[in-house]
Formats: C-alpha cells, structure tokens, sequence
C-alpha cells in the first residue's frame, strides 16, 4: 500500500478504515540466506539495504523485543556529516546523502529536517580545530561554513554569548545537517524491507550463535533455531552480549547515556545547536519539545538508565548557554545503552567467524549513521568485504594502530 | 456578582482573605487557599485552553497535577513568564497574572481550530504518509507549517533573573505522598525516632482527607485527625516536613530527587529566598504513598469544558468551597463517583442524575444518594455530549433507549490508577489485577508502597497499611516502633471500578486530552501493525503529552488490548520515566549557572596585567594574558614588538598556568622512567629534561619539563589544559599497574607562581634578585634547577627556555608571585624590556619550531611524527605506550609528519586548520596546517603543518588550501630560528 495524500484524502472519506499493516507480523521459518540481529535502525536499514541493492530477500531481521526499543528510539535524533578525518568523512557525507533521498525511496516521511547543526566555538584553540575540521570537510565537498560571534548571533541570539568561562566566538555551521524523526526512520525502514520480502520477526531474542568448524550456522532463538549463512549484528550496546556467545570479546565498553525532552514551548531553537565545551547538545522537534543531551554517566552498564548527578551537570550546560531557560521544564529523561568503542569510531566488518559480521562501535553517534551504516553492512554482508566507504572500520585497528580517532581521546571507551 | 459559584460556608480556602488575579486580562476574585483552577471555577470559568492538535475547547479536568487541560502561562515580570503551569496547582496569590495558551487571536475564538474540521484527514501518523511530494516541498512549505503550529507556551524572552538552590538530605525514612496512608506512616516512623522527611506536591498535607467531609478517624473528625497528626510530625525533632515539594525520580540505591516549589505561591517573596530547591535525598528506607489518580470516561464528546472528573469536583465543592456548575450529570463506572454527586447535592447543586455504567448500583454511597433524592440509573452509556465552549447537555443510553439531559457539569468517575511511577522507576515489575488494575508486585528493596499507590483503598485500611509499614520501614533502619491504629466511622466502602475498555461508539471519544489522541487512533494504530503499546504511544503520540498520560495511559492500554485481542497484561504498561511532573531546568542546574557554571581561574599576575591593559584568551580553565598593547597599537602590532624585544633584550612572562606536579617518593625516579619516554632515571639532581608523555595508544599526550630537586623529588610541569589530565593518568598507574612503587603525587599548580624570564639579558635582569646560585652559564646551564631565594622570598629557579632565548623561570609562593614579578618587572623595563602574552611566546616558540601539545597534536600524532624521536631512551626496557609503538600502522609510510611550510607569497599568512594538497587542484588532503604566525624575524609567516610522510618531502612543492584558493608553499625544516642552539646557551 503506497502511502501519499491521495491515498489519505480517499480514506478520508471511508474514515480512515482501509489502511493495512506497515509491516508483517510473520513467523520465523527454518533457514534464511542472511539473519540480521537487532530491529534497530541500522539491523533495518541493513536488511533494506540486502534486499535493494543486492537482490537477498531472503532475509529476517530478529528482534528480541519491539523494533526500534533500543538506541533507534532513544536518541537525540540528530543527522550531520561533519567529520574530519579520512576513515569518517566519506562514509558520514554519504549516509547524508541517503537521508536527502530517504523519504522518497522509503516511501515513508521520516521528516528528515536539514535544519543546519552548528557547532559552538568558545576559544582560539576550538576555533583553530573547527577550522581545520571545516576546511576537511569543504575540500571534500561537504558544506561546511566558519560563523565568527556576529554570525552565530545573527542565527541564535538568545544564547549566552558573555559567559566568563565559554563566551561564544563563532561556530562551524554545516547547514544540511539537521534532524530526522528517528521512529520513522525506524518504521519506513521495516515498512520499506517488508514490501521487499524481508520478515521482520519482533519478540524473538537471540540466545545463542550456533558456529561449527569456524563458520557459523544460525542463532538459537526464544523462538527456536534459525538457520543462515550470513549472521549480522547490529545490537548496539548489547554487541558485546551477542559476541560473547560466539566467542569472541570485542573493543567495546557499553555505557549509559542519557537523553531530555524539555515540555512543548512555541519555536525558540531552529537548528541544532552543539556546545563542545560543555559537552551538551540540543534541537526543538516539530512538535514543539527541546531534545537535548550531553556526556555518558561515566560507569559501564547495561542499565537503561542514569542518576541523578549527570542529569545536573546536563542541566548546567544548558543553563550556561540558554539562560531564559530556567523557568522551563523538563518533561521526560531516559537513558540508552551506547557501544563505545576504544577510539571512538565504528566498526563494519567481518568477524573472525566465516559469516559472522559486526556492525557496532557507535559510540553516541549511531543515529545520523543509520542509512549509510545499513548500506555499507549490507555490502559487506553480501560480498564478504568492506566498501571502501567502511574499509578503514576494521575490528583489527586496535591491534593494527589505524585508528579513526576524531577527539583524538585515545583508548578510553568514556572519553569520546 | 464576583465569585457566583462560591458555597455558602465551607472548605479550606480562607474568605476572609480575597484575593485579585486576572485571566487573559480579565480582573477576578479569589480566596486565599485556592488554586487558580478553583478560583476560575469560582467566577464561573471552565474554558481555560486550547488541545495540541485540534485546538478543541478545553476545561479544567482535574484537581491536581494530572491535569492534562488547564495549562497556562504566569507572568511574574520580566525574565519571569512561565508557561504550560497547570492550573490545578497554581496557588493563588494577589495580583496573579494568567493567561491562556496556544490560541490566536482568543480562547473563546481560535483561529487554529480550523485543524478540527480537517480531522477526517488527519488521522493518527497522517504526517508519515503525506508531505512527501514533491520532495523540497517538505523543507520550503509543509514543516515551517507543522512547526509554526508547535508547542503549548511560549518560552521566556530574557535569561531567568531568580535563584535555585540544591540541598542534600539523608534520612532514616523518606514518606512520599502526605495522605492518609503517608501521614500514617510518618507519624510511626517520626514516634520511633527515626529521622524522617516526608514531602507531598500539594501546598497543604493531608491528600484526600483535605476533601473528606464525613468520616472519623479515632472518634474525631478527619480534619483533627489530620491537624493533630500534623503537630506531632512538626513536634518530632527529627522529622522534617516538606509541602509543595514532587518526589520527581528515583535513583539507584534509594536515591530520591524531590523538587521544592519556595516561592511562586507569594505573592511579594523574600528576594532571598530561592524560587525552588532540588532536594537529594539519600533514604535507608523509602515508603511511596502516591495515592492514585481517577480515569476519565472515554465516550463520544468527553472532552468539552464542563466534563470533569468526579473525584477533582468533589475536591472542589469540599475543599474549594466551589460549585462547579448549575446542573449536573455523574457518570459512575463505581462507587466513588457518587461521593461527587452527593457533595453537589449538599451544596446546593441540582444532581440531574448519576448515570451508572454498571448494570446495578447496590453499595452504600448509591444507597446514600437516592436516600438524598438523587436519581439514579444504572446500565446507562454515555452516547454523546453537546455544547461548544461548554457542555450544555449530555446523551445517556439506556436498554430502552436515550435520554437528553440538559447539564453544564458532568462529572467522569472512571475508577481510580494506582501511581506506579515511583515504583516503576525503582524497577519494581507491577502485575495485573483485574479489579484494580496494575499493582506492585516484585519487591524492592528499601521501598515499600503504601495505601492506594499499592491498591488498598478505603480510609480505614490505608491508614492501617501505612501505619504498619511507617513502623516496619523504621524498625527496618535500626529504630523500635510501633503502629497505631485507629477506629475509622463514616467512609462509606466504594466498590472499585475495574478498568474497562470503552464500546466502540461514533464520534471522536479522546483519550489522551492533550494530544487529542482518541479511541479510533489508537485502534488505526492496531490495524496498522503497531500492536505494542510502546508503538502504539509513539505512532498515535498517547501519553506523550506534558501530563505523560496520567489520565490517559490505563484507558489507551484497554483500548489497545481490546483492539489486538490481548490481555492487557500482556500487552503491558509503557516505561515510566523520571521526572514525575515536569521539573525547571533552573532547579537542577542550581547555582552552577554563568560566572559559576565552571571556575575561571587566574594567576597572582592576573590584576596586575589587566591594569597594564592585557588582551586576556582562554586557555583550558584558564585566562591568560594574550598581548600587552600599548597606546595605539593593534594585537598585530603589539605582539610584533614584544616578540622583538625578547629577541634583542629581555621579555617578562607570566607562567604561572602552566600543570605542576610534585613527585615525591623512593621511587619517584623509577615511576617517571616509567611513565614518560625519556631516560630520567640517570637525571642528576640539579637537572632538567625535556620529556613526553604517551598515552597506552602510543600517541603523544603531553609534553613538559622534569626537574629533579633532589634523589626522591621532582617538579614536573604539563601542558596548562592537561594538568589534570596528566595527574590523573599518572594516579591510574600509580594506583592500579605499579602500587609497589613508593611515590606521592600532589597537584601544586596553584601553589607556585610561574614568572619567566626570557632574552638575550635574562641573566642580567633576575641577576641581582637571586640569592646564593651562580648564574653563569657554567654554573647554571641550560636546564638546570636550583632551589633557592629570590626577593628573599624561596624559590626554585629552573633555566628553561620557550623561546630559544636564553630564558629562567623563578618559580615562587602564589602568594608572593606579584611582589616578585613586580620587582622582576622593574628590572626588564630598567634594561628597556617587555612584558609579553601567549600570542608572542606562541610566534616565539613557533620560529624554534617547538611544539604545543593539542596545537600540533590531535590525539592521534606519534613522538616520530613530531620529529621528537630522539627524546626516547633508547635503553629503556618499557614506558607508558611502549607497546603500542610496535603497532604495525604507527610505522607505516604516509604518517603525517610535522614541518615547516615556506610560502611563495610570503605577504601571506595561512589560517590554522587549513588543508595541505599535493597539487593545487587536489581534493585530497595530505596534511593541515597546525600553526601559523606572521613573523618578524623570520620576515616571513612561520608555519608547521603535519604533512603526509613529510620529513621525506623536504623542498617538494605543496599547496595549502586557502580560501581564496590555493597558495603554494615549499616544505621546509620547522626551526627557523638558531638551529644550532647558540643564543639558547650563550
């Protein structure tokens, strides 16, 4: 069922009565040419991905809940691709691509929303690397414009441009980047896998990863066994979970990072607005909520949830930067789990496991990844190598030293 | 008349006091005691807002803080407009100003509403299906559109002019919710001993006693009940009270935020007090005593202003003193609702009927009613309501048929919801009971939930529940205790509602009142494969509005579960999540905000060259004077001349940033062989030596001077940002890879004041200030240490450079920096010297082509690709990143490497950050440019750049990427100024 205006003005006049399922609710079969683990965004976009681009529809995405319940839901649903360094850049200006064509290609809208994301500059030392960073990403192609103090006011001048310790001096603007509806990422692209073949099985948990002399065989399920050849996973901060049942131990720490919702207030804040030094994030949605976030709690856990302590020093950098704010109210916390690898960046690759392949590694940035993510591991699921877009999101950098380190924070999980 | 809808007599409002406020400009009158809800109700207003969605006409549904309708704004001035407060708990005061929201151009008249005839097109997720052609339509047209339409209140214009403060708090036990089970709890636990908080959101304790016209408790009226029970909890010493004050979120280990409303309830407050305070409170035991919340009826037109429900109208005819309407109608899904009708009836308000939803209406309170000549009829449905701005009648079904009873009140009494959310935040699983709903079911420890939060209603048994868990809870903390009990006469037992799904009628019957979700969303939601409650609330927007479905989520559950064919156990709740009902962002930033959101901090310098007219920067936590301009001289101009004095004289710095750590210890000797890559183990006492630090990656960290003072002490300097960091990285191997080393690391930045001394006559300016040390070259070489006196006061004298000048860094109390540097001062400009600022000595030390850590490093350079390969110890069986240097990428050819760029036009001057190209058209960048200064000395801009295998490409051609396009430059060494160290040890 093709979604558009016309369709809804017709069911209009039945009273909205003729729609069908988004997706299918089907039973999982025996055997599958590919299994992805995780109904996230990028488990999605993945299966999606196999199914147009590499003509494997035989393919099941198992999710151990309801899809979109893990990160894909929980985030602060910002898309950009200003990154700096070579291993990055390409893949991160190629997954913006993809959300400039998603909604069409999914036929769903995702209200993906290039708003512009500003990055804050608060001294000579942030303004030098926010230089280097935007002439990176301008040599490249990518948009990318250095606004000196004026130029920041001019766009949001209800900031605090004065204060003592982070006074604003400019700011890196990359003005396609933005927001996206990330539930409807997460539906359009079950929607989207569904209408290509794809099962998407909800309410199914992995338990375990059947391997036998080095390739693997399938997962065992809350649902029973199911058989494939290629096994992908895509579980975010449960990869080092779903590893370990495989055998192997990865470079990933998973950590609690919380996220805010502020009460509907009438538009105050157009684009997304980053303030590094305070390490603090926000957008307003079209609905009218302030999302904003900022560091991890600092402890490894599989606890969706955080305490209190962050929850204050969020709030102090909001403050800092937005001092109208304090008769304002936040609505509703929640806290995801993050994979944080050991430099920061991604990994998309194949496993020690003959078709067994990794997709994890996000680190707080896994949403604006998900279309070129799921792309960039389809391929590599489908021809047994990485893109060259993932070439340099190798499991065997930490051991190599290729790292793709953009804070350059080096091996500390909880400092990138 | 003002107040027309006031009782004769009664309640808990204060009519010796009337107070004025206004609402959308209009003047009322109200009474001290009274909510702004209640007193609207008093002069006869129920249309207070406009829903999310739709823009329908909207009334006060509730009594406290689930109201998910009557939302507005108050305006206190300027920096002072707080919008979306509920109604329903803001306190009157004189002179309140309200006024309603999301409306244009009036609340009786929006133009908005407009939304509300579209309806039919805008079913539940109406936007993922549309807006999609043509494509840039979405960016241009449709989402200004969406977003013009956004939000309930308009945020404040000006920064927040008043004060939040926190408090920290630990407790034996925490009682939260000051109703009948809450009070009985604190009262055993406060007899014990025990130290109590108890906090409740109301400005009064007592919860639904505050309401209870008739029962007894221990042989008195409740209301003495609840005033002796309240001067013994104020009696107890140990005990602390806490009105208007939300327990918003539980944290791990009985962590419990609470959040104290001060003053937006007076009218002229204390300009020092706080307008809020966050509370943390760490509780041995926490008892949850939330109540519950009553639950709307779900049929055709329950939304119009005048529709309330039963319970809030009770607590405003026996509380408020208010009449909330001429005519009513009750419809009762249970006995509690006939509470509503017979207060109505006593006070004087014609109860048209009570509409019973049960097939029969057997207990006592419908006894009680018809016994008051209150018509009752049972196996009723509400099949309708009219009315635009308010309801004017109701239509009920009936076996027989339908009846149209004209009304301007119909009270709603759906059964009552337990209050999970403390509990759930707890991780404490509920369960599904049928009669009650969802209750608590696994334990969690240290949290024990009392009275209807847990299902137990009727007085009686809530006072008994809490009085028993009070006592249990603070002999559980260490304290003997007892419950009492009392004999509870009069509280009629109610017959509780289950919660039930409504039947399918026609109509639009809302759900979540806000969002304007209704019952045929929810099930379109169901029909389009979104079967989990979790989708379902994010698909249809359910319980996603500022209420987060208080009223709304056990009816849209129901509806859910009927619609799929489910248990509604097994369809489940969604995830209750912190914070309670909203909380200012004010509150829990506290203080920390402006000036004091992060220390600024200074050198014992720093007013002496403010005097002198120091441009200052920010460097990590630090301000640091940039330059000294002199009348009439530019930045540019300024730190052309300091630099050239330095170079020809003598310049003045300030140091003092700079990171210092003391080690100290045995084997203070060993651990620093062990964390930086030098050989300092062999390093004489007396001595100095340029060393770098690695992290575990094998990438450069940071930088600095080891001095070693004596046999097992040494004064180690870091980066000015990395102090901390450095401290801290050697703390984690101190701590957990080598404990058996005996070493002491103490932070002492701030305990030296850091004066350097840089120029072809440093010698001769410090010379006569320094006591007992021969300065001659022999004698104090380059990197050399002394302790010693200078200005009489003691110091350590380190002969260190940054300049490649001849250089001395007097290192002296803090306290006694400024009496030093002044006396040094004299001597500098006595010899025709400068004082100079970073800006100089970053040119400076750029044209001797020394690095800055975090400037020409990124985290992911090696010491080879600075070119500082040599400052390894080459003996040296292991340091901090040893290991990783072996890593076959850290050796591979194309490294980044750092050198000097020549430019051809050496009028220009390149911005750092700026791409390096190995052709001028390339779009690939084999290196940026790290630093770039225009310099006088050199005659030219000196620049380091990190370029790809760079030390290879010496005299090669590059291009640097300017704005104005590409500029070719030459690659050349980065030390421009004495390579061979001359005036460095002259």
């Amino acid at each position: 069922m093709t979604y558009s205006f016309l369709r809804l003005a017709a069911e209009a006049l039945r009273g909205q009565t003729g729609w069908t399922p988004a997706w299918r609710d089907p039973e999982p079969k025996a055997e599958y040419d590919a299994l992805v683990v995780g109904g996230g965004g990028h488990g999605l976009a993945t299966a999606y991905y196999l199914a147009r681009e590499h003509g494997i529809t035989n393919v099941a995405v198992l999710e151990k809940g309801w899809i979109g319940s893990g990160n894909a839901g929980r985030n602060t649903t910002i898309i950009r691709s200003n990154y700096l360094l070579p291993g990055n850049e390409a893949f991160y200006e190629h997954s913006m691509k993809l959300w400039e064509g998603l909604e069409q290609d999914l036929n769903y809208n995702a209200m993906v929303s290039q708003r512009g994301v500003l990055n804050l500059v608060n001294s000579d030392a942030a303004r030098d690397a926010a230089a280097r960073r935007g002439n990176a990403m301008r040599l490249h192609g990518v948009d990318a414009e250095l606004l000196d103090a004026d130029g920041v006011r001019a766009m949001v001048p209800y900031l605090d441009f004065d204060n003592a310790r982070f006074p604003i001096k400019g700011g890196l603007l990359q003005r396609r980047g933005g927001t996206a509806r990330h539930d409807a990422v997460v539906w359009g692209f079950a929607r989207a896998a569904d209408r290509r073949g794809v099962d998407i099985v909800q309410n199914c948990e992995v338990t375990g990863i059947r391997v036998s002399n080095g390739r693997v065989m399938g997962v065992e399920t809350t649902r029973g066994f199911i058989g494939a050849g290629k096994v992908g996973l895509a579980v975010a901060g449960n990869s080092s979970r779903l590893a370990g049942m495989a055998g192997m131990r990865l470079p990933i720490e998973s950590h609690v990072l919380q996220a805010f919702v502020s009460e509907a207030i009438k538009p105050l804040i157009d684009c997304v607005i980053t303030f590094g030094a305070g390490h603090f994030y926000i957008s307003q949605s079209d609905k009218g909520g302030l999302v904003f976030g900022g560091d991890i709690d600092g402890y490894n856990s599989y606890a969706q949830r955080g305490g209190l302590p962050l929850v204050e020093d969020v709030m102090e950098a909001f403050m800092a930067l937005l001092p109208l704010a304090g008769r304002l109210r936040v609505l509703r916390s929640w806290g995801g789990i993050m994979d944080m690898s050991m430099d920061g960046s991604p990994i998309i690759d194949r496993s020690p496991i003959e078709g067994l392949y990794l997709n994890t590694g996000w680190c707080y940035g896994g949403f604006k990844a998900t279309p070129a993510s799921g792309w960039c591991f389809a391929w590599t699921m489908a021809k047994d190598e990485a893109h060259p877009l993932n070439a340099a999101m190798r499991l065997d950098r930490f051991a190599s030293g290729a790292l793709i380190d953009e804070k350059g924070a080096g091996p500390y999980p909880n400092k990138h | 008349m003002s107040q027309r809808f006031r009782t004769a007599a009664g309640g808990r409002i204060d009519r010796a006091r009337p107070l004025g406020f206004s609402f959308d400009g209009r003047g009322m009158e109200g009474f001290a005691g009274d909510t702004l809800a209640s007193a609207l109700l008093a002069n006869g207003v129920h249309l207070v807002g406009r829903s999310f969605k739709y823009h329908r006409p909207r009334g006060i549904l509730a009594a406290g803080s689930e109201e998910p309708n009557a939302l507005v704004e108050i305006d206190r001035g300027a920096g002072r407009r707080t919008p979306n407060l509920r109604a329903t708990q803001v306190e009157l005061h004189d002179g309140l100003v309200a006024r309603s929201q999301n409306r244009w151009p009036s609340l009786a008249f929006d133009a908005g509403a407009v939304s509300d005839r579209l309806a039919p097109l805008l079913p539940t997720g109406f936007y993922y299906k549309t807006f999609l052609w043509p494509p840039r339509a979405w960016a241009r047209l449709y989402e200004p559109l969406i977003r013009r339409a956004a939000g309930l209140g308009r945020a404040p214009d000006t920064a927040d002019p008043d004060r939040y403060v926190q408090c920290y708090a630990h407790c034996d036990v925490l009682v939260i919710g000051a109703g009948p089970a809450g009070l009985a709890a604190a009262r055993a636990a406060a007899g014990s001993g025990a130290r109590v908080i108890v906090c409740d959101e109301g400005a009064e304790f007592g919860g639904s006693l505050l309401a209870e016209e008739r029962a007894r408790i221990g042989g008195v009226p409740a209301a003495e009940w609840l005033r002796d029970t309240l001067a013994r909890l104020e009696a107890a010493p140990e005990t602390v009270l806490l009105a208007r004050t939300t327990a918003f979120g539980y944290y791990a280990q009985n962590m419990v935020g609470l959040i104290e409303r001060v003053t937006d309830h007076l009218a002229a407050p204390d300009p020092a007090l706080p307008r809020e305070r966050l509370w943390q409170v760490r509780a041995r035991e926490v008892i949850v005593a939330a109540g519950s919340i009553e639950r709307p009826l779900v049929f055709p037109g329950n939304d119009r202003p005048g529709i309330m429900l039963a319970g809030a109208v009770q607590s405003y005819v026996v509380r408020y003193g208010v009449r909330p309407g001429r005519r009513a109608v009750v419809a009762a899904e249970g006995d509690s609702a006939y509470r509503a009708a017979l207060a109505l009836h006593a006070a004087g308000v014609e109860v048209a009927m009570v509409a019973d939803l049960r097939d029969a209406a057997e207990g006592a309170l419908p006894q009680m009613a018809r016994d008051a000549g209150i018509p009752v009829r049972s196996g009723a449905t509400i099949v309708g309501t009219a009315g635009r701005l308010r309801v004017r009648s109701v239509t009920i079904g009936f076996s027989g048929g339908r009846e149209r009873v004209a009304a301007d009140l119909l009270c709603m009494g759906g059964g009552w919801t337990p209050s999970l959310h403390l509990y759930s935040q707890a991780r404490g699983r509920p369960r599904h009971d049928p009669t009650i709903g969802f209750v608590p079911r696994t334990p969690v420890p240290g949290l024990t939930c009392v009275g209807a939060c847990r299902g137990v209603f009727g007085l009686a048994e809530m006072l008994a529940d809490g009085a028993q868990a009070g006592a249990a809870a603070a002999m559980r903390a260490g304290f003997a205790a007892s419950g009492e009990s009392w004999a509870v006469e009069d509280a009629p037992s109610c017959e509780c509602a289950p919660p039930r799904a409504p039947g399918p009628g026609s109509g639009r019957a809302f759900v979540d009142f806000q969002n304007d979700v209704t019952a045929k969303d929810l099930r379109l939601a169901t029909r389009e494969g979104f079967r989990s409650i979790e989708h379902v609330k994010r698909y249809t927007t359910t319980g996603m509005a500022t209420d987060q479905g208080k009223t709304s989520n056990v009816n849209a559950l129901g509806i859910v579960a009927q619609a799929v064919a489910a248990p509604v156990e097994a369809v489940g709740l969604t995830t209750f999540r912190p914070p309670y009902t909203p909380v200012s962002f004010g509150a829990l930033a506290g203080v920390a905000r402006g000036a004091l959101f992060d220390p600024v901090r200074t050198t014992a310098i720093h007013g002496w060259a403010a005097a002198q007219g120091a441009l200052f920067e920010d460097v990590g936590a630090w301000k640091r004077a940039r330059c000294f301009p002199r009348a009439g001289e530019d930045m540019h101009v300024a730190v052309a001349r300091e630099c050239r004095t330095v170079r020809e004289t003598v310049g003045l710095f300030d140091a003092s940033t700079l990171g210092k750590i003391e080690v100290v210890g045995r084997d203070a000797a060993v651990f620093l062989e062990r964390m930086y890559v030098n050989a300092l183990a062999n390093l004489a006492p007396g001595r100095c030596r340029y060393a770098v630090l690695l992290g575990e990656s094998g990438f450069v960290r940071d930088d600095g001077i080891v001095g070693r003072l004596s046999a097992d002490r040494f004064h180690v300097t870091t980066g000015t940002g990395n102090a901390a960091l450095v401290l801290g990285l050697m703390e984690d191997y101190s701590q957990t890879e080598w404990p058996e080393l005996q070493v002491w690391l103490t932070s002492v930045t701030e305990q030296w004041a850091v004066i350097a001394v840089q120029g072809p006559r440093a010698r001769e300016a410090i010379a006569p200030l320094v006591e007992d040390v021969d300065l001659s070259r022999q004698a104090l070489p380059h990197m050399s240490v002394r302790s010693c006196q200078v200005c009489g006061v003691a110091a350590r004298l380190f002969a260190v450079s940054f300049t490649g000048e001849i250089g001395f860094e007097i290192n002296v109390g803090a306290d006694h920096g400024l009496a030093v540097w002044e006396q040094v001062w004299e001597r500098v400009q006595g010899l025709g010297g400068a004082v100079y600022g970073t800006e100089a000595m970053h040119v400076l030390r750029a044209e001797k082509g020394y690095v800055i850590v975090g400037q020409e490093t990124d985290g992911t350079v090696t010491i080879d690709d600075l070119g500082l390969g040599w400052a390894i110890g080459r003996k040296k069986q292991d340091f901090v990143g040893k290991r990783s240097l072996s890593r076959p990428d850290l050796a591979a050819a194309g490294r980044r490497q750092l050198v000097g760029l020549a430019l051809d036009d050496a009028s220009r001057l390149p911005e750092e950050g700026m791409q390096v190209t190995a052709a001028a058209q390339d779009r690939t960048a084999i290196g940026h440019v790290t630093s770039a200064y225009g310099s006088g000395t050199v005659g030219r801009a000196v620049v380091m750049a990190l370029v790809a295998d760079g030390r290879a490409r010496m005299g090669e051609i590059v291009f640097v990427q300017m704005t104005a396009g590409a500029m070719a430059a030459r690659v050349c060494d980065p030390v421009l100024v004495d390579p061979e160290g001359a005036r460095l040890h002259g």
